[in-house]
């Protein structure tokens, strides 16, 4: 947060980290509250047009956007029931730990070069690590509702989010490896400049990865045709069954935030993160280094780009929930063991060999330098050389390109 | 002290410490104190998560996320998924006579009190450090694990001494993990079994006279029909 | 109001808690309450998963004084650490609990299977 610095002059140093670190997590939060109502609004808007109707055309105008604030208040209205035989305190919790894990993961997502909660040096692992915690809730709702359905269901989801876990890992480890680092500010810096640059069209692999990661995100976080948990509602029942008013929306805002920060990590992965199709701020000579103003100016146009391209994959998401039929547990389960996996292992060793053969990009001179794409691991946070390289010569020179 | 000059000097790094330390103990003390196995895996994995924010405030970030990731995040939902399948009314809450517990309270405050005094020994664990230090970085742990040993020497040792990666220990956990995968897929397939288990214990319930008695009857063509 | 909170802050600092930077000791004590509170649970508790449950705590302990021993914040200048070593121990340490574990539920659900009970008292099949 390199914003304290302005306050740090006038406050104490206490007050500064404080107010700095609540503003940070005020923003997040209203990102993922806002950023649901947005999303419930635009599903049921999607969903209408994609089925021939118009969906909300009410409250709030022509267009019904104040649909999902009605929604809200009538959730909030609700009378709070607990089934009899319920677990109180694990079925009070299970929304909330759903809820902390789908937050918490926002804590090391970047928006812009500088607007990161905390920039970590894993920072692609915890964010994959935190969004696995969510199954928690799940089981936790499933076992408290004292139904037998709800176990099965929330069992059912459970093991599906667990096994996507390990494809969607390998999927990740590909752009990882291309950019050298963990971090992803680091990451997303790399694919800087003209769209060519992104990972995206770094090499077929990279490109068939992408497209498993769309498939094995969509299905981490429970939607489109992977959505048998809350498809069980319609049949049976889901997890979700016993629980209304508040809670019940805290397991959507958990699973809305949820969509959007996978959508967010493949922007910033394979899409170039906050960086535009075109250097546009290069070309107008808009540099980091020149004035605050144009420092800002620049942050927030990366902000603009990456919540836009975040946006797409979520509206994407919704396009393809009511487009394709449901899965079946069984087909979901062997998309992910006889598909996505071997198919991941595959493009991840093949964009490994791509990398050793062909370490300077298909036509020379379009994308950046293999020495910098390289020499990656050597930099620390923020691209500054964290040790001079020359330590110790044997070490080094056996990994030298 | 007054309020403010209090609140200034608060460190925040050691108050989130005491904030992370008191969750995971705390946590881990209510696993102990629990009946209801359900709450003990829910607090257990509330206490593994603050264990986690303790090796990341020790600068551990790689082995936090490692801890998140695999620890709390497959090993505990395999653990829970464990506790689901066995949670059946009688096996939720299983009490422990007085006279153990008492006899493990005693052995456990012995054992603390050996350890708190084996942490407070030493003098060098007392002086934190004390001005900039590098930050974490995880390159140099994936280069061990590869061979390569790029960090610095720990204090006290010399910078020519040869140091050994982790390649082989590596590997061997590696080829560990496929065994265990194996092993485990086969330790828990389903088997066939003679007669199927409902019937195997209904046919317990019913009183042996009729069991004997009725040669034809129902019950014992229903337990001859099941098994091969 | 203010004044409460005065005197708990003032307290809290007489106790040279929260002024102070964290050290190893600081590490040991939480490492040494988990090891003890999982050896306990691995004592008291009959349901078989109460026992697989103090088992992780017993190598949770263990791997909070393996990272504070690596930790390069809390050792002072010049003091011998375990550097990159007790990281990559409590890597490994992590790696074989996960594998302990998924073998060990094997075992309780097959226990649970043959005998419909989790209760670890009555696997006395072999008692002489």
């Amino acid at each position: 947060m390199a914003d304290f610095l302005i306050y740090s002059i006038g406050l104490p140093e206490w007050l500064a980290w404080t107010v700095m670190a609540g503003l940070a997590a005020f923003l997040i939060l209203n990102v993922i509250a806002g950023g649901a109502l947005v999303f419930i609004w635009a599903e049921r808007k999607i969903a209408a047009r994609i089925q021939d109707r118009l969906g909300p055309t009410r409250t709030g105008g022509r267009f019904g956007w104040l649909q999902s604030l009605a929604d809200g208040i009538k959730l909030l209205a609700k009378e709070d029931l607990m089934p009899e035989g319920a677990d109180g305190l694990l079925f009070r919790i299970a929304p909330y730990v759903s809820f902390c894990a789908s937050f918490c993961a926002f804590i090391a997502l970047p928006f812009a070069f500088d607007f990161v909660g905390q920039r970590l040096n894993v920072g692609v692992f915890f964010v994959i690590a935190v969004l696995g915690l969510e199954v928690f809730g799940v089981i936790l709702a499933g076992y408290a509702s004292a139904s037998k359905w709800s176990l099965f269901g929330a069992m059912r989801e459970a093991a599906q989010v667990v096994s996507y876990e390990v494809p969607l890992g390998m999927c990740v480890v590909v752009p990882v490896m291309l950019a050298g680092t963990m971090d992803l500010v680091t990451i997303a810096e790399k694919q800087a400049g003209w769209f060519t640059n992104w990972y995206l069209f770094h090499d077929p692999f990279t490109f068939v990865i992408f497209w498993v990661y769309v498939t094995c995100a969509v299905a981490s976080v429970n939607r489109a045709p992977f959505d048998l948990a809350e498809a069980e509602s319609e049949l049976v029942a889901g997890f979700h069954t016993e629980y209304s008013g508040l809670r019940w929306s805290f397991f959507f805002m958990a699973e809305y935030g949820s969509m959007f920060l996978v959508s967010a990590l493949a922007a910033l992965l394979f899409l170039g993160g906050w960086n535009g199709p075109i250097p546009i701020a290069k070309l107008a000579g808009l540099s980091e280094g020149t004035s605050d103003t144009a420092h800002y100016l620049v942050r927030l146009l990366g902000l603009a780009n990456l919540l836009g391209k975040a946006t797409l994959g979520v509206l994407v998401m919704m396009w393809v929930r009511w487009t394709l039929p449901r899965l079946r547990i069984d087909q979901v389960m062997t998309t992910c063991l006889k598909y996505c996996t071997p198919i991941a292992a595959l493009m991840f060793a093949g964009a490994m060999l791509w990398q050793l053969a062909l370490p300077g990009g298909l036509v020379p001179g379009l994308s950046r330098p293999a020495g910098e794409i390289r020499e990656g691991w050597l930099e620390g946070p923020g691209g500054r050389a964290a040790r001079p390289v020359a330590a110790s010569g044997k070490n080094v020179a056996q990994v030298q390109p | 002290m007054t309020g403010l000059a209090l609140l200034a000097a608060i460190n925040f790094h050691t108050l989130l410490f005491l904030l992370f330390a008191g969750l995971a103990c705390g946590f881990a003390i209510g696993v102990v104190l629990a009946d209801n196995v359900v709450r003990m895996a829910l607090y257990l994995v509330l206490s593994l998560g603050a264990t986690a924010g303790l090796f990341f405030l020790a600068g551990a970030e790689f082995i936090g996320a490692m801890q998140l990731m695999i620890y709390v995040g497959g090993t505990l939902v395999l653990l829970v998924f464990g506790v689901m399948l066995t949670a059946q009314a009688p096996f939720v809450s299983i009490k422990t006579s007085t006279g153990d517990r008492v006899l493990a309270g005693i052995v456990a405050a012995s054992l603390l009190a050996l350890l708190l005094q084996a942490a407070f020994s030493v003098d060098d664990w007392r002086r934190p450090a004390l001005g900039e230090v590098a930050q974490p970085s995880a390159t140099p742990l994936g280069m061990a694990l590869l061979g390569a040993r790029v960090d610095d020497p720990a204090a006290g040792v010399p910078a020519t001494a040869a140091r050994s990666g982790y390649l082989l220990p590596f590997e061997i956990v590696s080829v560990h993990l496929l065994v265990v995968l194996v092993g485990a897929a086969y330790l828990a397939r389903a088997k066939r079994r003679r007669t199927p288990r409902a019937i195997e214990v209904a046919a317990s319930v019913v009183e042996p006279r009729v069991a004997r008695g009725a040669a034809t009857g129902s019950a014992s063509a229903l337990v001859g029909g099941g098994s091969r | 109001m203010t004044f409460g909170i005065d005197a708990c802050v003032s307290a809290v600092f007489a106790a040279g808690l929260l002024g102070e930077p964290v050290s190893v000791t600081h590490y040991l004590v939480v490492g040494a309450i988990l090891f003890t509170a999982g050896i306990v649970c691995m004592a008291v508790k009959r349901n078989a998963l109460g026992v697989l449950m103090g088992i992780e705590l017993v190598l949770n302990g263990a791997n909070v004084n393996f990272v504070a021993f690596a930790s390069p914040y809390l050792r002072g200048e010049g003091a011998v650490s375990l550097g990159l070593d007790g990281q990559v121990i409590a890597l490994f340490v992590i790696l074989l609990a996960a594998a302990e574990a998924a073998v060990a539920l094997a075992i309780t659900l097959n226990f649970y299977n043959n005998h419909a009970t989790v209760d670890i008292d009555r696997a006395d099949d072999l008692k002489g």
